[in-house]
């Protein structure tokens, strides 16, 4: 008897999908009776008025039901006498294309669906392409609705042939091309009588007697570690699932990518718990909490490994197939997840993608949701991993958008590249905006004006905290730093103010350009200077904020001494008493922080902010 | 060479991803139902991370109908193992007096759906594993591993993230929550071998035993305690039955049988003909009735 086996079905839409899976599950009565009870009475009400609709038994979410077709992976279990098998039965819509990469992702055998009168489609041809890139080794090409073109055996035999030519430039382990009528029940669990001239037996035959078990190359022991085990100071145990290979108390292992050396202490497989004891040894698909007998540094995300030649780097050339409604463009930043590793990562150039037609190769700078192509990739940080063809577990991973959380690709690597391979940066200059997508924040500058004592600087370092703690990278300008650097050499004359904003003003814009959001605190107590600054910086980037604070409060507060000091005359052109406080007149936000809390003021302007960032 | 049976895959596979969640989700908790699931994911939690306990704490939603039973195994479990066992209520609810007499699927929401969205709420829970299982019904048959939750708790069935190979993403932004089911690809036959072949201790209630009980509307309900609300004519009877799924009793249909250990269980899970939802009382009140509590936030 074949160890499990899991499958999906794929193929167009309407090409029978459902009801090819439905009736198997009918025919081998592997259906309770409720679910029986249920199918019939469904299909009374369903469209196929009366005769019983197999594929109600797997559209099992509503809207699927209402709109008639299949829109996320339906799991299916089921054993015969001859087998176990799980069946995931995935969506035709291209709009789905990402649920059936889903599916195909945890299968080791694909039954694609072409429907008979219609021959090899293109969703036959784009899901054929996605069962290889997901590495399913294992192929089936049921041509259905054969009852539609009568049985014909010449129809069957020219599809067959298109097929093959289809196939040719993939490498299937094996492939089986069957004609069937999943609604009639021909050759899918019985031998039918209307093809007598198809001699290799029924589907349901096929699947039970498939070999999908992979040869057990000598690849070595590796094992990703998934967490570190302290229950008390006297134990520190690794764990994690052996991917690949075996390993023995006492044996050396290497910790990747570190390349520390330990041997073995002991090996909790899962019945530790049971019985207490560690055991000899552990073999792949086994959770296990390693113990060694040194300390080494070893967390979540590096490899134990003996003997397995994986590849230490961060960069590798990959497979993507995209999957977010959002598209890909070079440079843009993505966690990329490898098997218990989390890294930023770029995707650096896009060299082509692959038309899922015909195969060709196409220049482009910007991949589309189900779009397949071939990238180089850049990580932060040196990851352990291998090409996807030797191990699935290590080379496949996908790339999580930093803002939204969408998993928004898979892929799979094709081969690590080295620093000194002539990398290339895909013909495109580091923009302002790209420099901003990678900080995932739209740099503007926030100009805070207002008298001396307003309250602008206890506000701007309110503002910088919060918008850090949110993630923003952020930068305050006041008088603390410009006045003692960039700008010491001016002083307090007309030209000399004018000069001060410029300048102010210049590096904001700068900072903005570099992607940073800038904060500036300083009076500004001029409408010309403050529109100077607008212009230099760019009018959708200045966001002016008026701490209106009035005049009688700043003075009453006159936390440096400062009013006193000008009221007496000692201090010159002083804003509000010696020299004019011109007040926008459009300010974006405005703020009067009399009787207010700072918390109440701050959350204001955050509010405010909102609408502009 | 060395293979690993179907049972032991499925177990390192629920170990892997019990593994996941505790090293990348910030505040796990794992739901505890008491049922024959429950019994099976908390043996599981066990094994996964040992020598050291759960690292997590668990979590009954208390509807305060539950069987007499399932309350004092509950207790008895979390002595056994010290675990940290949280039990929330509805208290509005129950100071509502919302019962499954007057209140039918009402009471449902209130006292279980509302009840696990408070208690998730109050402690602040990032990510909650359930005992789900995609042969159970057709909806959870389309449910990820890692189920996504918005702040509502809502789940969002045409709009599920990807979940590829076994690389599962964690990522979510505060006050949104991950449902997490380890179980996922075990079946009922599974489970129940399972719980032989490790000798996992359940609720007495899964074994044939005389009960008191009442037939109503096709389900045999046992008179658990006398809040029991019998009809006109209605009279208890002592019958040999149990129970395939254990819930809130006024609400869980038992099957009679002579099945009284778990070989006999077994057998009569493999012959059964029709499948173990069907015990549910509110599970039949609508098509897809089961996917519009989801939406909603139940487990």
């Amino acid at each position: 008897m074949q160890g499990l086996l899991k499958f999906i079905t794929c193929g167009s839409v309407d090409d029978g999908k459902s009801t090819l899976i439905g009736h198997m599950l009918y025919d081998a009565k592997l259906l309770f009776a409720d679910q029986e009870r249920a199918l019939e009475l469904d299909s009374k009400v369903g469209s196929t008025g009366g005769a019983v609709d197999y594929s109600l038994l797997l559209d099992g979410l509503m809207a699927e039901r209402e709109q008639g077709i299949t829109i996320d992976v339906a799991y299916r279990y089921f054993t015969t006498d001859n087998r176990s098998f799980i069946v995931a039965d995935t969506p035709g819509h291209e709009e789905y294309t990402r649920n059936m990469a889903v599916g195909a992702s945890f299968a080791d055998l694909a039954v694609i669906l072409v429907d008979a009168s219609k021959g090899v489609l293109v969703q036959t041809k784009r899901h054929t392409r996605i069962c290889s890139l997901m590495g399913i080794k294992h192929i089936v090409y049921a041509v259905n609705k054969m009852d539609l073109i009568d049985y014909d055996q010449n129809t069957f035999k020219d599809i067959s042939r298109n097929i093959k030519k289809m196939t040719a430039e993939y490498e299937f382990d094996s492939m089986f091309i069957i004609p069937v009528s999943a609604t009639e029940g021909d050759n899918i669990t019985n031998v039918s009588p209307k093809m007598p001239w198809f001699k290799k037996g029924t589907l349901l035959n096929y699947l039970e007697n498939i070999d999908v078990s992979t040869e057990a190359e000598d690849t070595g022991f590796v094992m990703p570690v998934q967490r570190v085990c302290r229950p008390d100071r006297t134990f520190r145990g690794f764990q994690g699932q052996v991917e690949s290979g075996s390993i023995s108390e006492g044996d050396e292992i290497v910790s990747l990518p570190s390349g520390e050396t330990a041997k073995v202490k002991a090996i909790y497989n899962q019945n530790a718990f049971m019985t207490g004891k560690s055991s000899p040894f552990a073999f792949k698909g086994q959770a296990v909490t390693i113990q060694l007998d040194r300390e080494v540094d070893v967390s979540r995300g590096c490899m134990l490994c003996k003997d397995a030649g994986l590849v230490v780097g961060k960069m590798f050339t990959a497979k993507l197939l995209w999957m977010d409604d959002t598209k890909l463009v070079a440079g843009k930043n993505y966690f990329l997840k490898i098997g218990t590793k989390m890294v930023p990562a770029v995707v650096m150039n896009i060299k082509y993608k692959i038309d899922v037609n015909e195969g060709n190769h196409v220049q482009t700078d910007k991949l589309y949701k189900n779009e397949i192509a071939v990238c180089d990739i850049s990580c932060s940080d040196k990851i352990v991993f291998d090409e996807f063809k030797n191990h699935k577990e290590l080379g496949g991973f996908i790339l999580i958008d930093r803002i939204t959380n969408m998993t928004s690709a898979c892929g799979v690597v094709e081969h690590s590249l080295r620093r000194d391979d002539n990398l290339t940066w895909h013909n495109m200059d580091v923009t302002r905006e790209l420099r901003a997508e990678q900080k995932a924040q739209k740099p503007v500058t926030i100009w805070l004006t207002g008298l001396s004592g307003a309250g602008k600087s206890t506000i701007v370092n309110e503002l910088e905290k919060k918008l850090f703690a949110s993630g923003k990278h952020t930068m305050v300008l006041d008088g603390d730093n410009i006045r003692m650097g960039l700008n010491k050499n001016l002083g307090f004359k007309e030209q000399d103010r004018i000069e001060n904003i410029r300048r102010i003003a210049e590096v904001s814009k700068l900072m903005n350009d570099a992607g940073i959001i800038v904060l500036t605190s300083f009076i500004s107590p001029f409408r010309l200077d403050r529109r100077n600054a607008k212009d230099i910086i760019g009018a959708d980037s200045f966001i002016e904020v008026y701490i209106s604070t009035p005049l009688e409060e700043c003075e009453k507060r006159d936390v440096k001494g400062l009013y006193k000091k000008a009221r007496k005359g000692d201090i010159p052109n002083f804003s509000g008493i010696s020299s004019p406080y011109e007040a926008p007149e459009n300010p974006q936000i405005e703020i009067d922080t009399t009787g207010k809390s700072l918390d109440d003021t701050v959350n204001y302007i955050m509010g405010q902010l909102e609408q502009y960032m | 060479m060395n293979q690993l049976s179907h049972l032991d895959e499925l177990e390192a596979e629920a170990i892997y991803i019990m593994r996941e969640v505790v090293a990348e989700c910030e505040k796990p908790v794992m739901l505890y139902s008491i049922g024959k699931d429950s019994s099976v994911m908390l043996h599981i939690a066990l094994k996964a991370f040992y020598p050291e306990k759960p690292p997590f704490p668990f979590l009954h939603v208390d509807t305060t109908w539950k069987f007499k039973e399932m309350i004092q195994f509950r207790d008895h479990m979390a002595a056994k193992y010290g675990l940290e066992m949280l039990v929330y209520t509805n208290e509005e609810g129950r100071s509502q007096g919302i019962n499954p007499f007057d209140h039918g699927s009402a009471y449902t929401d209130i006292m279980k759906t509302q009840a696990l969205k408070q208690a998730l709420d109050k402690y602040q829970f990032t990510a909650a594993f359930g005992g789900g299982r995609r042969d159970e019904e057709k909806s959870r048959a389309k449910e990820r591993i890692f189920s996504f939750r918005n702040s509502a708790h809502a789940w969002d069935p045409k709009n599920q993230r990807p979940e590829m190979w076994k690389l599962f993403n964690t990522k979510i932004f505060k006050g949104e929550e991950t449902r997490v089911f380890p179980l996922s690809n075990w079946t009922e036959k599974d489970i129940w071998q399972y719980i032989r072949r490790e000798n996992i201790e359940i609720p007495s209630l899964y074994f044939a035993k005389e009960r008191p009980v009442v037939y109503r509307d096709g389900n045999i309900i046992m008179v658990d305690d006398d809040r029991m609300r019998l009809m006109p004519g209605e009279k208890p009877v002592m019958k040999k039955v149990r129970f395939r799924t254990l819930g809130c009793y006024p609400l869980t249909g038992g099957i009679e049988s002579d099945a009284d250990t778990l070989d006999a269980i077994i057998e009569e899970t493999l012959s059964a003909v029709s499948s173990e939802r069907t015990s549910r009382v509110i599970d039949n009140e609508a098509a897809g009735s089961m996917e519009r509590r989801k939406r909603e936030g139940y487990f």
